[in-house]
């Protein structure tokens, strides 16, 4: 891991690593989305798609240096990400005991079985958890390997 | 089941070797070698979700691993030649209480039912009722967010509490 | 029965090293091994011999499957671990900073 010590060492890792990182990031963030989306029909959900989520912008650090991603994705970003998906969560919990019985009611219709949108509110759930779990060990990653471009004084 | 039993001869000769290696960075791979063999025994169980986020963390903790060790000293300094004299009373209480607490686990496993046949009282109304109250075809799914909510609501505080206390210790404070 | 021993003692090795090791990344490595084999021990209560993954498709029609709760517990478990070795490590990247060894005899030696 390139952490910089002057300003003529080259970032990051050789260009093999570089171009092929450019073609794979996007699938692997793709492929977290879509293990977030199908968590009530196949095994995942939103913790396992979450973590890849983190995983392909971490892969995208690794490769570039941490200079040039955090000026394009930086610890804010993915703070205020974090936030949100747990509000979500938090917003969807209570709509159970606003409207109704109790909390976490599963109050939205459910569909035939099998098909992508059923099963009320599994699945806004599941992408309140996906971003949370993502975002949230994205800014671990930074402070643990980065501090130096994510802390002003 | 033969599969089984070795691949717990290599999770403890992994774990054997992850806490005696003098270079760190093999002490990273070994941890990791473990949590490999801890996957592939949760598919052998028949529980594939829980297989997928132990590959995805366990890439994670070697990733976390390696970055704190790049920061800090490679090689393990504390490991020198002969018996060090001020580690022998801890390792002597360590053998007294290993023994004693194998011996209280045996009586209490002995209680559980066997490998294979578990009560399932609980489980099998969920089983036969769970797709038509949740819609859900994933039952593990339909268990942590509709049965069991409040566990996945304590899990996201948890969560979200570590990664406020990281970001809390790391930040540069000034002038200490 | 021995699986079940098995798992005690990945526990007993991660005790050891939290309890005798002078190296504060052997600690940590330590408490990654507790988790791993508390996890492995639930996994393991809840295994039926010749029974499916508790996942319901078009072809399973007979419904034997395994105890889906003790996977529920386990899947929270696995992701609070993780959080768990990263503040630990954090802890560590603050101590090397400040005393510039790793090595808890000597830490406690400068403080004097």
């Amino acid at each position: 891991m390139n952490m910089t010590q002057g300003q003529e060492k080259p970032r990051g890792m050789t260009i093999i690593v570089k171009n092929i990182t450019r073609l794979i990031a996007g699938f692997i963030f793709l492929y977290g989305v879509y293990i977030v989306f199908h968590g009530h029909l196949t095994p995942g959900g939103g913790f396992a798609g979450g973590v890849v989520i983190a995983g392909s912008f971490i892969l995208l650090i690794l490769a570039f240096g941490s200079q040039e991603i955090t000026e394009k994705v930086s610890y804010s970003f993915s703070s205020l990400f974090e936030s949100l998906g747990g509000i979500f969560f938090l917003i969807i919990a209570l709509l159970g005991a606003i409207a109704g019985f109790y909390f976490f009611w599963n109050l939205l219709p459910k569909g035939t079985p099998l098909r992508l949108i059923s099963s009320g509110i599994i699945l806004p759930a599941n992408i309140a958890i996906g971003i949370k779990v993502g975002a949230g060990l994205f800014a671990i990653f930074l402070a643990l390997a980065a501090t130096k471009y994510i802390m002003e004084e | 089941m033969i599969e089984l039993y070795l691949l717990i001869i290599a999770m403890l000769a992994a774990a054997i070797v992850a806490i005696e290696i003098k270079d760190l960075l093999a002490a990273a791979v070994a941890v990791g070698l473990v949590g490999f063999t801890v996957a592939i025994m949760f598919i052998l169980v028949s529980a594939p979700d829980l297989a997928i986020v132990q590959i995805v963390v366990e890439v994670l903790t070697v990733v976390f691993f390696a970055a704190v060790i790049l920061r800090t000293t490679h090689i393990d300094t504390t490991i020198g030649k002969g018996i060090d004299k001020e580690i022998v009373f801890p390792q002597v209480c360590f053998f007294i209480f290993g023994i004693s607490f194998l011996i209280f686990a045996l009586y209490a496993l002995k209680d559980l039912p066997p490998f294979g046949s578990p009560i399932m009282k609980v489980a099998n109304t969920y089983i036969k009722e769970g797709l038509e109250k949740t819609g859900a075809a994933n039952l593990v799914a339909a268990v942590i967010l509709d049965y069991r909510g409040y566990d996945t609501l304590g899990e996201a505080t948890v969560l979200f509490t570590s990664v406020l206390g990281v970001l809390a210790i790391l930040r540069k404070i000034g002038r200490k | 029965m021995i699986l079940f021993i098995a798992c005690i003692g990945l526990f007993l090795i991660g005790i050891y090293a939290v309890a005798t090791k002078r190296n504060l990344i052997k600690i940590a490595i330590g408490f990654c091994m507790m988790e791993y084999a508390v996890n492995l021990l639930f996994a393991f209560i809840g295994f039926k011999k010749n029974a499916l993954a508790p996942i319901i498709t078009s072809q399973t029609l007979e419904r034997n499957f395994v105890d889906p709760i003790p996977q529920a517990l386990v899947l929270t478990s696995i992701v609070i671990g993780l959080g768990t070795t990263a503040l630990i490590l954090s802890l560590i990247v603050r101590i090397y900073e400040k005393y510039k060894t790793l090595d808890i005899k000597e830490i406690r030696k400068l403080r004097g």
